[in-house]
């Protein structure tokens, strides 16, 4: 009896071992491909990472092609896209937080509502709505009545992409709160605007801007839903009824054109920067502002 | 229930007329309870899980406003109004509560969390007012020694007890009449549960207080009255060394010796 015991836990320690050594085969399996695309981007991004990508704009294509034939670096950056940039997701990230924070609210707080339950149901299927039909859709809105592409047009279609994920970071925050604040604020005879400014959303501020600053990062490198509403320019735009340019965006545009095509490294480079920067702030607010 | 404690002989600060809790229509946690309650006495609220002590509690500051599904009827008079047919907001102004899990707010001060009632209700007040508030409040409930050189630091820095007294100060800040507590130390440890029981004590002198308490120990310990509820009703409601020493009726003596609870 003894004996036998004894071998069945040998056996399962055994199996223990090898579960464990292939959850780490795998997982180092699985980083490969991360490390060898960041190798890729870094080593061929670096020779044009200079000043000039932050300073100047789009090159024409001649200007490059002779660049190109003297040897010299391309005289131009990448200007044009991070003010688009900006300015779009920018945009985007005043209408979409708002409402985000306001609909995650409510759907926390009214959660056997048959109005939020619809509600949360149309955030899932927007969560899974794919970009392109997104963009499709802010061209039907805004590009076509406006009469123009615009900064705006890429900002409504970016918000309807950061929208349910701001949603359900706030929701998830907010059912993460122990009732009893709300009750206790409530018990001292305040208003439930006031509990909800005062106390909810500064408790929750950890988890609700963590989603934020990833929705953020997410939509930074979306390209599609551009291409149909704000279009690309190649100068500086700040007017936000005007065609403007994004750095995935310009991607797409140097990887169209021979002459720049060293570029589409760089700018990749920058754009990856960009957004590790951004997912490394989340990390870092989140523990801190640990619920 | 002519023998409840009443202190200074004066008219009943909070009536209770044939209240009645309901979570589902035709099913009742609170069924018709009526009983007063004296100013600076303490009325402990004991029974068996699910009697619906906690939902009478929360009646008293209309807590059940905000799920939809509970109706409270009846009449809960307070100082001559009835606080059923009042603004809730001031009803809960009137009636603090405190929790069973210390709660103090997160994102705020230990000075702010004394002052949150206020800064909820938008109530603007001076340096000195605020100081002053902070400062009687932390004393009441012994609090002000320990915290007084460290009033900028998150109320989630003290300890459980300290927390819980926080709690108690920042519902006290707001001068309420009468104080609800439920199960204020089933979070607590021995002393912690020790000093607050010292601080209910010293604490009557002002304040009305009515205590929902699993612990039948702590209910002779600290109250002048007790109540005592199963499935939803008041079964007994009078002075706690009488109800402890003869109880008059058989199912509260069975609790109380342990037959079920």
């Amino acid at each position: 009896m003894s004996l036998k015991s004894k071998s069945s836990i040998n056996s399962r320690k055994g199996t223990d071992k090898l579960v464990y050594f292939l959850v780490w085969l795998f997982s180092f399996f699985a980083m490969i491909p991360l490390f060898l695309i960041l190798w890729d981007v870094v080593s061929k991004g670096y020779k044009n990472f200079n000043i000039n990508l932050f300073t100047k704009v789009t090159p024409s294509s001649m200007d490059a092609l002779i660049a190109n034939m003297n040897g010299d670096p391309i005289p131009g950056g990448v200007l044009n896209g991070i003010t688009g940039s900006i300015l779009i997701v920018g945009l985007a990230i005043l209408i979409s937080v708002p409402l985000g924070l306001f609909i995650g609210i409510y759907l926390s707080d009214n959660r056997d509502k048959k109005f939020a339950g619809f509600i949360s149901y149309l955030t899932d299927l927007l969560q899974g709505m794919p970009s392109i039909v997104i963009g499709i859709i802010a061209y039907a809105w805004v590009v076509k009545p406006l009469g123009s592409y615009s900064a705006i047009g890429g900002s409504v279609a970016l918000t309807m992409m950061m929208l349910p994920m701001i949603v359900r970071s706030t929701e998830e925050t907010m059912k993460m709160l122990p009732p009893s604040f709300k009750e206790s604020g409530l018990a001292l005879g305040s208003s439930y605007t006031s509990v909800v400014f005062n106390i909810l959303l500064p408790s929750g501020f950890g988890g609700i801007f963590t989603g934020i600053l990833l929705a953020i990062s997410r939509v930074l490198g979306e390209t599609a839903p551009l291409m149909l509403t704000a279009l690309g320019a190649s100068v500086v735009n700040w007017n936000i009824t005007e065609p403007t340019s994004a750095l995935p965006l310009l991607i797409w545009d140097f990887y169209n054109d021979p002459n720049l095509v060293e570029l589409v490294w760089s700018t990749s480079l920058l754009l990856l920067i960009v957004i590790f920067c951004l997912n490394w702030i989340a990390k870092i607010v989140s523990r801190k502002w640990k619920i | 229930m002519e023998n409840i404690e009443n202190t200074k002989e004066l008219k009943p600060v909070l009536q209770l007329k044939n209240v009645s809790v309901s979570y589902n229509p035709g099913t009742f946690a609170v069924k018709k309870v009526s009983t007063d309650i004296y100013p600076n006495t303490i009325t402990a609220i004991m029974g068996p899980s699910g009697c619906g002590k906690s939902t009478l509690l929360r009646a008293i500051n209309r807590m059940h406003d905000l799920y939809s599904n509970i109706k409270t009827t009846g009449e809960i008079i307070l100082k001559g109004k009835d606080i059923l047919t009042m603004d809730s907001m001031e009803v809960r102004r009137l009636a603090g509560m405190v929790f069973q899990q210390p709660n103090p707010f997160p994102t705020m001060s230990i000075y702010e969390n004394v002052l949150a009632g206020y800064k909820l209700n938008g109530i603007r007040l001076s340096k000195k007012e605020k100081d002053e508030i902070v400062e009687q409040s932390l004393k009441s409930v012994a609090l002000w020694d320990e915290v007084k050189d460290v009033m900028s630091k998150r109320g989630s820095f003290l300890s459980g007890g300290q927390q819980q007294r926080l709690c108690i100060a920042r519902a006290l800040a707001l001068k309420p009449e009468v104080l609800l507590m439920d199960e204020p130390t089933s979070a607590l440890d021995p002393i912690s549960t020790n000093k607050i029981e010292e601080l209910l004590l010293e604490l009557k002198q002002n304040f009305t207080i009515i205590v929902v308490t699993h612990n039948m120990s702590q209910a002779a310990r600290v109250s002048d009255n007790s109540m005592f509820m199963y499935l939803g009703e008041l079964i007994e409601h009078g002075n706690t060394t009488q109800m402890f020493t003869k109880p008059k009726n058989k199912r509260t003596e069975e609790y109380l010796t342990g037959v079920f609870g």
